[in-house]
């Protein structure tokens, strides 16, 4: 163990606690794909109390890096490293927030069949989720190429979103009667963006983490 | 936390991703002591090996390094104390405001009346608080008691401990506490109306109070004059510095804005120095 051997070990800990709320909240995402395709309302039901879990991680990852701040005055990268597992586990905990709005919309079309094809939804999901598990390889790995291709996929969700808008949007008009069916999934679409957005985020942290500046991967 | 001379950058194309900012010191301050490929021997040991280092006036420019590291050695050698030592030789150039101060007929006297120092261990005069302050600008054959109570007044207020003492200016310096001891130290030092100001580990005897109190002090004195502290703690550096100097076996690995140095240090070593991982 070297001289800042229990520090390190602190730090690796609370990371460790990370990628534990990760994998939860991407778990969430996937339930949540799962349960609207296949209207498992059920399914639904537990997502949404599942969250706490989350949302107690998240207040634990808080806890300790406010904890090891104050008795370790990390400086340089160790600092930057805690600053990011604070602002990575917000934004994951927020991805868990998304499943749930998702699983509420999906409980909201309740049993009743999909007006449209769904097609473009489904691939922003499994897009999405393949983003948010390649951050967080990339994360662990410190691996900013991986990082930086997930931002370039989130051009690809941005322009799906707006395909879907304008589909959702079209039929609006052609057939207001399901004006209702149609506002949730265009919500639904708007969360799924929502998270993709959230990867990048965490994929620019990884950027400011190893080089100390802040880089907008979204241009 | 990165500012002054670093760009914000904001990046289109993945080529330049991560790429490397260079960081340049650019200033518009006088330069008070200019080292140009300064070495310094203790006998055979090599203690400071080609130091390059310009320090600006109204900055405060910490040295930091582990123990043996030369930072002691090199702000000594700065008003010359190193001299004190028989088995000095030096080679290269230190210039203070212009001027070589190792130049043959370069008064060590007329050196140190403009750099003051104030040392690890308060070491007021076992004498009055009065004749502490006084000493110097009766040194320098000041007699007028007006004009030496002016002068006592106004270093005690410059090192903010006039209030604590004026009515007790002709009890033994002695009796006060350590941290009052080291203010005392310092208005003594501010009583000659240096230029720069020395400060070699000033807190590291004092108590939490008493080193925020003189960390305090710094910032609102840095105004005036210039100041070099070596120091072991490195938060202090952190938080009163404006530019740190890290020393590492008698050399300078990096000199640098603190802002950048406590952030992203550009060297490894500096790094893992500064993150407590040696030392």
């Amino acid at each position: 163990m070297g001289v800042r051997g229990r520090y390190e070990h602190d730090i690796e800990d609370v990371q460790n606690e990370l990628i534990k709320l990760c994998k939860l909240s991407i778990s969430q995402l996937d339930l949540t794909f799962k349960s609207f395709i296949n209207k498992d309302l059920k399914l639904a039901r537990e997502i949404i109390n599942k969250d706490t879990e989350i949302n107690h991680l998240e207040e634990l990852i808080n806890d300790r890096v406010i904890l090891i701040m104050t008795r370790q005055q990390p400086v340089a990268k160790d600092l930057r490293r805690l600053v990011v597992l604070l602002k990575a586990a917000s934004d994951m905990e927020r991805v868990g927030d998304y499943a749930v709005n998702i699983a509420k919309e999906t409980i909201r079309i309740g049993d009743s069949q999909f007006i449209t094809s769904v097609e473009l939804i489904e691939d922003m999901f499994l897009k999405t989720s393949a983003m948010l598990n390649q951050v967080v390889e990339a994360f662990v790995e410190e691996n900013t190429t991986k990082a930086k291709e997930v931002a370039d996929f989130d051009d690809q969700i941005d322009e799906m979103y707006g395909s879907m808008i304008t589909q959702l949007m079209k039929l609006s008009s052609v057939r207001p009667e399901n004006i209702s069916q149609i506002t949730n999934l265009a919500f639904i679409c708007r969360f799924i963006e929502r998270c993709a957005d959230l990867a990048t985020n965490i994929a620019e942290y990884l950027f400011y983490l190893k080089k100390g500046q802040r880089f907008d991967l979204n241009n | 936390m990165i500012k002054n001379d670093t760009e914000k950058l904001t990046l289109k194309s993945s080529e330049n991703v991560g790429e490397e900012t260079s960081t340049k010191i650019i200033t518009t301050k006088d330069t008070v002591f200019q080292s140009k490929n300064f070495d310094l021997w203790y006998g055979d040991h090599h203690a400071l090996k080609d130091i390059n280092l310009d320090i600006k006036e109204n900055e405060v420019t910490a040295i930091i390094g582990p123990s043996g590291c030369g930072k002691s050695t090199y702000i000594k050698a700065l008003n010359r104390m190193v001299e004190l030592v028989p088995i000095v030789k030096t080679n290269g150039e230190i210039s203070y405001r212009g001027r070589n101060i190792f130049e043959g007929n370069y008064e060590v006297e007329e050196l140190r009346t403009k750099v003051g120092m104030v040392f690890q261990k308060p070491n007021p005069f076992p004498k009055s608080i009065y004749d502490n302050i006084a000493y110097g600008p009766r040194i320098h054959g000041i007699k007028n008691k007006r004009v030496l109570d002016e002068i006592v007044e106004k270093s005690l207020r410059g090192a903010a401990i006039w209030d604590e003492v004026k009515d007790r200016l002709n009890q033994n310096a002695y009796g006060l506490s350590g941290g009052q001891q080291q203010r005392i130290c310092i208005a003594r030092c501010l009583a000659i109306e240096p230029d720069v100001i020395l400060m070699d580990e000033p807190t590291s005897a004092l108590d939490p109070i008493s080193t925020l109190k003189v960390e305090e002090l710094v910032q609102e004195i840095k105004h005036k004059y210039s100041i070099i502290i070596v120091t072991h703690n490195m938060q202090q550096a952190a938080r009163i510095s404006d530019k740190t100097a890290f020393f590492l076996n008698g050399e300078v690995v990096e000199f640098d804005h603190t802002d950048k140095i406590f952030s992203t240090p550009t060297d490894q070593r500096t790094e893992d120095y500064i993150s407590g991982r040696f030392g």
